[in-house]
């Protein structure tokens, strides 16, 4: 990254803690605690964990999220990490990017997800530069997170393929924002993950309230914008 | 307003997500602090929330994790956190005492922090511990004035 295009995107003075291999649950823990007891602005890398373990956001239910017989089966760790979002399947061919900053140290950015994954794009748009069509998608595709609760995705994407997960927490005065890159990854792998259900079709609703209410839905979200 | 809580509401019923406009809204008979929540006092007891500015900005909440019961809250610090968008977002305290009632609704319907933030999507009651904490907060005019600058500087 050339220094006169890093200062375009406000870069904020950052410590940096490089790591080879930690066990993905040291680094959550370093996090949370960096987050919450220090007042410096931090970037952690983690080049690859030490073993295959599966991820889950905060609100993250196993029975739903993951293929249970083959995780107790081959004995796959199964973390439930502080910050929220989907789940991951990580090891040695992950790459974890982290920032931890305070919430005025970039002027432009309020502590919210949407301006801190805008923030953090522009970042990983210059160090993409060349590679292939990075951008941050909104995918139109619902997302079913748990109790079949669907939210839109913001991802990191080069085209139209996401190539890692992305995750934040917030608190009063600091925030976190922490991505594994699929650098490498095992196909296999995705065996333990259950696939996410897409959002139901209004033929899928059965009563007529529930298809007069989708109707109604329909014309406020039309009508709005 | 209603059409909107009606729309929210039956997002909720058939589980999927609806996007938020419109300008955020102030409650006059409330009291605010610097981190978007809410408080209204009633004698002893406060219900807190977070405002509608919160919500508009956080996105769709699909997860509210609740404290217990009992556990004692401080001005300013967190007892709770909400899911959106990838994101927690720690829920702070405008006011000190002991937590005497959660809403158990946002468990099973965690959309109603965003369709009515101030009404159905309280989160906590608890009992006030010292009231003059509530002149640390900003009334409705002070906070509309207060998103607004915190808006504009970004």
């Amino acid at each position: 990254m050339t220094l006169p295009l890093a200062r375009n995107i406000r870069l904020p003075l950052m410590n940096l803690l490089r790591l080879k291999g930690l066990p993905i649950l040291q680094q959550l823990h370093i996090e949370e605690r960096l987050l919450r007891t220090s007042l410096d602005n931090w970037c952690i890398i983690n080049d690859g964990t030490d073993a295959l373990t599966t991820v889950m956001g905060i609100s993250g239910k196993p029975l739903e999220l993951l293929e249970l017989e083959f995780v107790i089966q081959d004995e796959i760790p199964v973390i439930r990490r502080f910050t929220g979002g989907g789940t991951v399947i990580v090891d040695q061919g992950t790459i974890f990017v982290t920032f931890i900053c305070n919430k005025d140290v970039i002027p432009t950015v309020q502590p919210y997800p949407r301006p801190i994954m805008n923030w953090s794009s522009l970042l990983y748009k210059e160090i993409f530069e060349g590679i292939g069509d990075f951008h941050l998608r909104e995918n139109g595709t619902f997302m079913k997170l748990q109790d079949a609760c669907y939210q839109l995705a913001l991802d990191y994407v080069f085209g139209d393929r996401k190539f890692g997960g992305n995750a934040q927490s917030i608190t009063k005065n600091r925030w976190i924002h922490h991505t594994s890159f699929l650098w490498n990854y095992d196909v296999k792998s995705m065996a333990y993950l259950k696939l996410p259900l897409r959002a139901p079709t209004y033929r899928s609703v059965c009563s007529l309230f529930s298809y007069l209410s989708f109707v109604f839905l329909f014309l406020y979200i039309t009508c709005i914008d | 307003m209603a059409f909107r809580l009606w729309a929210s509401k039956t997002s909720s019923y058939l589980r999927i997500s609806v996007p938020h406009r419109g300008f955020a809204s102030v409650a006059k008979d409330l009291k605010y602090a610097d981190s978007h929540e809410w408080v209204k006092v009633d004698g002893t007891s406060a219900t807190i929330g977070i405002t509608d500015h919160a919500q508009d900005h956080l996105g769709d909440i699909v997860y509210v994790e609740l404290p217990e019961v009992g556990a004692a809250v401080k001005q300013g610090s967190s007892f709770g956190a909400v899911e959106s968008v990838k994101a927690t977002s720690d829920i702070n305290s405008p006011v000190s005492g002991k937590i005497i009632d959660v809403n158990a609704e946002l468990s099973s319907s965690p959309g109603l922090v965003n369709g009515s933030p101030y009404n159905d999507g309280w989160i906590i009651k608890v009992e006030l511990s010292d009231a003059g904490e509530v002149s640390n907060l900003m009334d409705a005019d002070k906070y509309s004035k207060f998103c607004e600058e915190e808006d504009s500087s970004h």
